[in-house]
């Protein structure tokens, strides 16, 4: 076989390859835009008769048929405590990534691992103390208590993320900008800051993203429209009597959405903040 | 005392700017772990409060590990851990190589390749739910149509055909992970050895087997590492896929976990059985940090 027929057979593999890790997904989506009688026939229909966006308009509750579930709620839900607990883990995490990342103390190596460790304790491990704990003060159900939890599951990828892109900041810039008279306060905003923003706001994605995936925590903190995220309203749907299937696939766009674009932004520093002091050191 | 203030007076800046962290985690996670190694030794249960004054030493534990459930749950764990994290780190190594290899359209391979890290796991473990129904799944319709099989398969409810569902879906959704670093080394792999050990007269799987996969090492230890922090992930994809069911088949420990917990209501015993997946999840995260250590000092040496 010559060497151009070798790559395009590499290259043809490689795209079936990717075709088939794509095609679950895209098949939730088609779905949808179908209606439920359509995914229900026997036998399949392969290619959809007539598509509609019915499904989105019950979830809104803006058609005829309107859901029993409160989506537009669990969306709101989701948005405020995603946000909030992301900037308050941004602002923890760059706090202590800068001091990892700057000043030298003993046991620093010691206090970073624990940092780390906290991460490896499994949401449902944690779900239930907190539950209990969260019962007594009043936590339960209400957004502010999966905020706080979301704030200190995030904290440790922070400081570790952040930590990583202030090391690449030369040191010399901040100490150049004190002895033209900026405290070290004005120098880390106006200097040091702006060069490792891009990696901030990729913390910031991460952070984001965890808290609006999340669901071992969420399913067992959350009881009602007050405070359950959308992943936990999936979950809704197959309480009912018949699952709701194309209703579920539209509430699974929903929730893909924001994801899709947070992921595609950040892509560039997915890499590098992952392979960070993996290799360099 | 003296030493402590001391301590606290000469690196006062770098500890105010850690005490936020340390607060929040002493809070949110130390605090209510400590509470739950507290509860292990009791036989508290939610429906009666005053039950988590009744201390009951050991019992939780010596229960959990004579109970032949737990030990299934356990086994499936590490196998299901075994089989996904191998056949990931397997794919995506070869999911990194092929896409190395191609020229035309790399970025948007590369791009296509993190579609499954978009997911949630609660999102996977809902699409293969609906890919693997037995009355409408597309395998399903798709083995119908195509003729080869004439009755839907019960995927979600066999033994062995839900354990390789799951496994499945964990699989999709975190090959990439390991695909995407992995191709982050090969990007950062040095040519000259390669071709220094062509002119020598290697063959093409001496290159791959002395060279290029150990320069690799480290960066699938880091994928190693990354995913054992989260393993426990799996619980979201069982949850909504078979909820453990049926009767208990596709248990893993931490749906075992919140079934004891919050279905039977034995808190005392669900938290002895949390330090178990406590410890597993640190020693799975420790075995790989260590390795990622090792192969960082090897690869320093030539």
């Amino acid at each position: 076989m010559s060497r151009a027929m070798k790559d395009r057979l590499i290259w043809a593999v490689t795209f079936l390859v990717m075709l088939i890790i794509c095609l679950p997904g895209l098949w939730v989506v088609l779905s949808a835009f179908r209606t439920n009688g359509e995914i229900l026939t026997k036998p399949a229909v392969w290619i959809p008769q007539n598509l509609t966006l019915d499904n989105f308009r019950a979830i809104f509750g803006l058609g005829e048929n309107v859901l029993a579930i409160p989506v537009g709620s669990y969306f709101l839900n989701s948005l405020v405590i995603s946000v909030t607990s992301t900037v308050l883990a941004v602002m923890i995490g760059m706090s202590g990534g800068y001091a990892f990342a700057r000043h030298r103390f003993p046991g620093k190596s010691g206090a970073f691992l624990w940092l780390m460790l906290s991460r490896t304790v499994p949401g449902i491990a944690l779900s239930l103390p907190l539950f209990i704990l969260w019962s007594w003060i009043g936590l339960i159900d209400t957004k502010l208590g999966v905020i706080v939890v979301y704030t200190a599951i995030n904290v440790p990828f922070t400081v570790w993320l952040t930590e990583g892109f202030f090391r690449q900041v030369p040191r010399d810039l901040s100490e150049a900008a004190q002895i033209d008279g900026c405290t070290p306060w004005q120098a880390f905003w106006k200097v040091e800051f702006p060069l490792a923003r891009s990696g901030i706001a990729s913390a910031g994605i991460f952070a984001f993203l965890t808290s609006w995936n999340e669901y071992a925590l969420a399913s067992q903190l959350t009881r009602s429209t007050d405070s359950k995220t959308l992943p936990v309203g999936l979950m809704d749907f197959t309480a009912q009597f018949t699952i709701d299937w194309a209703g579920m696939c539209a509430m699974a766009v929903i929730i893909i959405i924001p994801a899709l674009i947070l992921t595609f932004l950040v892509q560039k520093h997915l890499i590098a903040g992952l392979t960070f002091g993996g290799v360099k050191g | 005392m003296t030493r402590l203030r001391r301590y606290a007076r000469d690196h006062a800046v770098p500890l105010a700017l850690l005490s936020p962290a340390v607060l929040v985690i002493l809070l949110v996670v130390l605090l209510p772990l400590l509470f739950s190694f507290y509860t292990s030794f009791s036989n508290y249960r939610l429906i009666r409060p005053d039950s988590l004054w009744d201390w009951v030493g050991f019992r939780n534990y010596l229960r959990v590990l004579g109970d032949g459930d737990f030990w299934s749950a356990f086994g499936r764990t590490v196998l299901f851990l075994t089989v996904a994290l191998n056949l990931e780190m397997l794919l995506g190594l070869g999911l990194a190589l092929m896409v190395n290899r191609i020229t035309w359209g790399q970025r948007t391979m590369r791009t296509i390749m993190m579609f499954p890290m978009m997911f949630s796991p609660i999102l996977v473990g809902f699409q293969f739910k609906y890919l693997f129904n037995d009355t409408i799944g597309l395998v399903n319709n798709a083995l119908q149509s195509l003729g080869l099989a004439s009755e839907p398969i019960p995927f979600l409810v066999d033994r062995w055909l839900a354990f390789a569902a799951i496994a499945f879906a964990e699989i999709w959704m975190s090959t990439s992970i390991f695909a995407i670093l992995i191709l982050a080394g090969l990007f950062a792999m040095p040519k000259d050895p390669i071709e220094a050990a062509r002119v020598d007269g290697c063959s093409n799987w001496q290159v791959f087997r002395h060279i290029t996969l150990p320069f690799l090492m480290p960066f699938i230890y880091i994928a190693m590492t990354i995913r054992s922090l989260d393993v426990a992930r799996a619980y979201d994809i069982v949850d909504v896929m078979t909820g453990g069911g049926p009767a208990g088949r596709t248990e893993l420990l931490w749906t075992l976990i919140a079934r004891t917990a919050y279905d039977d209501a034995r808190m005392g015993r669900a938290n002895a059985m949390a330090y178990f997946s406590i410890l597993l999840s640190i020693f799975f995260t420790w075995f790989f940090f260590r390795k990622l250590m090792a192969a960082r000092r090897h690869l320093g040496a030539f």
